[in-house]
């Protein structure tokens, strides 16, 4: 064959006969492109699996999706200060205000009717699961067991976040918390609160909230996770010392 | 394996965890594959952004920098004491230094830990420590 008895053309490498030769810049290149390529089809892979956002996000906000709502209540109307809490069901930090600060705050701040509590609905992009949580909770409410499936869901959060598909881990804690699943069931089909969600969510984009959970308080916006100690404080601050 | 390829294969593993951190940003990639929700805490948090600008999106742009300058150094034009081998250390010593201050941000104002975010810590220090070993011994050899 004539490759087999090609004469090898002496080489113009300067070193040493015997030293280790360079790598060459074009197998350095081979490598590196190879890693690239591998990277790429992961990313691509990650882009582009199905996800499960059954609640759609691309809904024109109509007026009748916002008339009379504003946020789901607790305490009184006639308490001094009001609390809105803008919060994502599948964020961590709003987990975990909701397990460990959230009774405490209930207890001293909102039953003793220093405090009415406004939570909005500020599911981010980046949780598949936010927006059905929040759909699931305003069905939930549609039945008056609004406070009970809301919590459930932040409970089992570690549970529910890294599922593909949530919307049977929801209907299971629906129905643990007294809902009624052929309502339940046909309001999630309908998606009927999707455009509240929505209208919940540029609200709080007018208002400035960037990240959950983001607090209301006194017409400024506080960011990140209050303690109940700290926002026993800041409350006592707002609220008017009667007169001696 | 030379000193050149493996930074170039660092930075480049460092611009994918960037990539898929502000891809995640982006509301394109879902949930993280991060076992402690740490990464979704420092991803949420007002500390995120710096100057108005996504932290990630920093990464990326650093780590496509560095891998330039690598790919650089790596072709037979720049050998030797080459522009790409003096720039490297000020370049990846200013990503050290500006690491340290996120790693501060995590542990003292966010309180929560990014397993991708000490991944990328890792690899930017191994950077610098490659990128000073080389541009010391290609000193000694000029």
């Amino acid at each position: 064959m004539a490759s087999a008895s090609r004469v090898t053309p002496p080489s113009n490498n300067p070193k040493k006969k015997g030293s280790a030769p360079a790598p060459s810049p074009n197998r350095n290149f081979l490598v590196l492109g190879g890693l690239a390529v591998v990277g790429i089809a992961v990313i691509a892979f990650l882009v582009m699996r199905p996800k499960d956002v059954s609640i759609p996000a691309n809904v024109t906000v109509l007026a009748a999706d916002t008339a009379g709502f504003r946020g789901y209540i607790l305490g009184s109307d006639s308490a001094p200060v009001e609390i809105s809490e803008y919060a994502d069901y599948q964020c961590p930090a709003c987990g975990s205000f909701e397990i460990l600060q959230f009774d405490v705050i209930k207890r001293q701040l909102i039953d003793s009717g220093l405090v009415r509590w406004r939570y909005r609905d500020f599911p981010l992009p980046q949780h598949p699961h936010a927006r059905v949580a929040a759909h699931a909770t305003a069905c939930a409410n549609d039945q008056g067991k609004y406070w009970e499936l809301h919590r459930a869901i932040y409970d089992n959060q570690a549970a529910w976040s890294s599922l593909r598909s949530a919307s049977d881990f929801f209907r299971d804690l629906a129905q643990q918390a007294g809902v009624e699943l052929g309502a339940y069931d046909a309001c999630m089909t309908s998606a009927k609160y999707a455009g509240r969600i929505e209208a919940s969510v540029q609200e709080g984009g007018k208002l400035g909230v960037g990240s959950t959970p983001t607090f209301l308080i006194g017409g400024r916006l506080y960011p990140g996770v209050f303690s109940s100690d700290s926002l026993a404080s800041l409350v006592r601050s707002m609220v008017p010392k009667p007169a001696p | 394996m030379n000193r050149r390829l493996a930074i170039a294969i660092l930075a480049l593993a460092g611009l994918f965890i960037s990539l898929y951190l502000w891809l995640y940003k982006l509301g394109m990639i879902g949930t993280l594959a991060c076992g402690t929700g740490g990464c979704e805490t420092v991803q949420l948090s007002p500390q995120s952004r710096f100057l108005g600008v996504e932290v990630a999106l920093i990464g990326v742009i650093g780590y496509v920098v560095i891998l330039g300058l690598a790919m650089a150094a790596m072709t037979p034009r720049f050998e030797g004491l080459s522009w790409p081998i003096r720039v490297m250390p000020l370049v990846t010593g200013g990503a050290v230094l500006f690491t340290a201050y996120l790693k501060y941000l995590e542990f003292f104002v966010i309180h929560a830990i990014c397993r991708w975010c000490v991944a990328s810590a890792v690899i930017i220090a191994v950077i610098f420590v490659l990128s000073v070993l080389e541009w010391r011994r290609e000193r000694a050899a000029a």
